[in-house]
């Protein structure tokens, strides 16, 4: 059933874009997208939305491996289910209502706080690249970031913390046997052991990112050209499908359906990547042990 | 263990290797940002939760729920009937055809399959599919069914929430089915019921509660989707029942839509909507973790 349906998937969507991939050859790579001139180069979104998965990564990478440590090492035994109930509550707040609070509530003074870091930064040279041009909507590449990495913290957090939870007991009192401070013990014991599994959770919680549709697509302001300033708008596979599809005909819909095939080949791509990581771990891991 | 405690008097000689100053400041300040990462996480939900409740009481009642939203978005008053039948009953066919297929699936895989190469396989495709994006999942039903069959409605948009679901449902009971311990198939075995009996009566009682509350939280999650509707099931703008038939709407779609509107009352109605999908998804996610609990005493006593 799971086969039938996944190859379905890939037969369908590239068949109803077949006109596109025909129509463009390579140059569905290309960063030209206008409609208006018969152009669909998905270069921009492409971008884009590795653009979006990387903000989200460097915001939530850092915090989710906090959490997981907290839970795991730090927290009061009675104080764990709790948390970990209270950091699953995030997953299980839908996108679209993410995407509506962001738009009202964070918008603005994301602005102003972008405006400000913009003016600030505007001497430096290389940073400046990154921070001139603020959109004053507050719409942009790092609105969208900042809201996937909310969304995408609970999986991160939940996957790292089972690999931390494995470290076996003698590992860590041989650590503090040995006189570490709880941070030694940490850096010595827990995160040699969970590597592997770390860096899995967060090629699953890319793979997430660069899924991410709705709240994208309420917060990225839509502008289709690579443009490495993270405050101005741009736009992700998903987020131009979701914004566009109603309004396309023809090869404009057959180019949207088409980005769907290459967000579907890069998440699967992630997706097996995360799990070669751990395999490969394993066996190491094995072997050593 | 550490030596914290020992920062006001100095190196103390009672606690085991007196660690240095800048050792104990790193191992402070490690322990500080470990908190407050958690706190970090918690200050947007905190928020978001605040906000929309007190966003979404304004236009938030009982008539709400039961009144058809007005003809133009400038209007204010009316309801999202409409929205909340339609996610009931799309949302509810999907998990009628997910459920039965996922458990299905899961059963074969842990009791069937086990290690041979085809349950190997299809275990590393489920995966593979739980990572699909849902807008994926989306355009897959559109170029199946609504292009095919040229009409737009609940059951395409069900359809796509299901091939959500699978996954996620075959997933929770093949691991739900390896946690049941060996002995207690083996003590079905010995007293002579075959391999069908035994899932029936030993295996999956055991494993029950946990795929049940597994499969609650795939329903909250696919209730909460917006990608997968936004093309397959159309709008309407009076409620409709049939999921076979006619166009139909969901309450994530009436927000998606609704949220960047000019208009005042329409945003409103979107907050309120919001409201509702949280209070949907919440209620669902506190039956499963209840379901879990309430077994799990049983079981233990």
């Amino acid at each position: 059933m799971v086969l039938v349906i996944l190859g379905l998937i890939a037969y369908t969507t590239t068949k109803n874009a077949w006109p596109w991939f025909k129509a463009e050859g390579f140059g569905v790579l290309e960063d030209n997208w206008n409609p208006a001139k018969g152009q669909f180069g998905a270069g921009a979104m492409i971008y884009g939305t590795f653009l979006v998965g990387l903000i989200a990564l460097v915001i939530s990478v850092p915090v989710s491996i906090g959490i997981a440590l907290f839970v795991t090492e730090v927290a009061p035994r009675r104080a764990r289910k709790p948390i970990i109930y209270a950091v699953d509550l995030l997953a299980a707040i839908p996108s679209v209502v993410y995407g509506l609070w962001a738009f009202a509530a964070l918008r603005q003074p994301l602005a102003d706080v972008y405006s400000s870091i913009s003016s600030a930064t505007s001497g430096i040279p290389l940073v400046k690249e990154l921070t001139s041009d603020p959109s004053p909507t507050g719409l942009s590449f790092m609105t969208a970031g900042i809201i996937v990495a909310i969304m995408i913290t609970p999986i991160i957090t939940s996957l790292t913390r089972e690999v931390f939870a494995t470290t076996p007991e003698p590992l860590k009192e041989a650590a503090y046997g040995l006189g570490s401070t709880r941070w030694e013990m940490i850096r010595g014991s827990v995160f040699p052991h969970s590597r592997g599994g770390v860096v899995s959770a967060v090629m699953i919680g890319l793979g997430r990112a660069i899924g991410e549709t709705i709240a994208v697509a309420l917060l990225i302001g839509s502008s289709q050209a690579i443009s490495a300033h993270l405050f101005g708008p741009g736009d992700t596979l998903a987020s131009i499908i979701a914004n566009q599809f109603g309004e396309s005909t023809g090869e404009y819909r057959a180019a949207l359906i088409g980005m769907g095939v290459i967000l579907l080949v890069l998440t699967v791509a992630v997706g097996m990547l995360a799990r070669g990581v751990v395999t490969r771990y394993d066996k190491r891991m094995g072997a050593a042990g | 263990m550490t030596a914290i405690g020992s920062t006001l008097t100095g190196p103390s000689r009672l606690t085991p290797g007196p660690h240095s100053r800048s050792r104990r400041v790193r191992n402070l300040l490690a322990t500080v940002l470990i908190g407050l990462a958690f706190l970090v996480a918690m200050v947007p939900l905190l928020f978001l939760v605040i906000y929309v409740v007190q966003q979404g009481s304004k236009a938030f009642s009982w008539a709400f729920l039961t009144t058809n939203p007005p003809f133009s978005d400038r209007l204010p008053g009316g309801g999202m009937e409409p929205a909340v039948v339609g996610t009931i009953v799309i949302t509810g066919a999907a998990a009628l055809m997910a459920i039965p297929l996922g458990v299905l699936g899961g059963i074969y895989l842990n009791e069937y399959g086990g290690k041979n190469p085809l349950a190997r396989t299809v275990r590393f495709l489920a995966e593979v599919m739980t990572g699909v994006p849902s807008i994926v999942m989306g355009l897959f039903i559109y170029t199946l069914v609504v292009i095919n069959t040229g009409e737009r409605t609940g059951f395409a948009g069900a359809l796509a929430l299901a091939s959500l679901m699978l996954p996620i449902v075959i997933r929770v009971t093949d691991q739900m089915l390896l946690l049941v311990p060996r002995e207690l198939r083996e003590g079905s075995y010995a007293l002579g019921s075959r391999r069908a009996r035994t899932i029936r009566t030993v295996v999956l009682p055991k494993a029950a509660p946990g795929i049940v509350s597994g499969a609650l939280l795939a329903v909250a999650r696919a209730a909460g989707e917006t990608a997968p509707v936004l093309f397959t099931i159309g709008i309407v703008s009076e409620p409709n029942w049939n999921v076979f038939k006619g166009q139909n709407t969901t309450l994530s779609q009436q927000i998606f839509l609704n949220a960047t509107s000019p208009f005042a009352p329409a945003q409103d109605r979107a907050w309120a909507s919001a409201l509702t999908l949280i209070l949907i998804v919440f209620v669902v996610t506190i039956l499963a973790r209840l379901v879990t609990a309430f077994f799990s005493r049983r079981q233990g006593a």
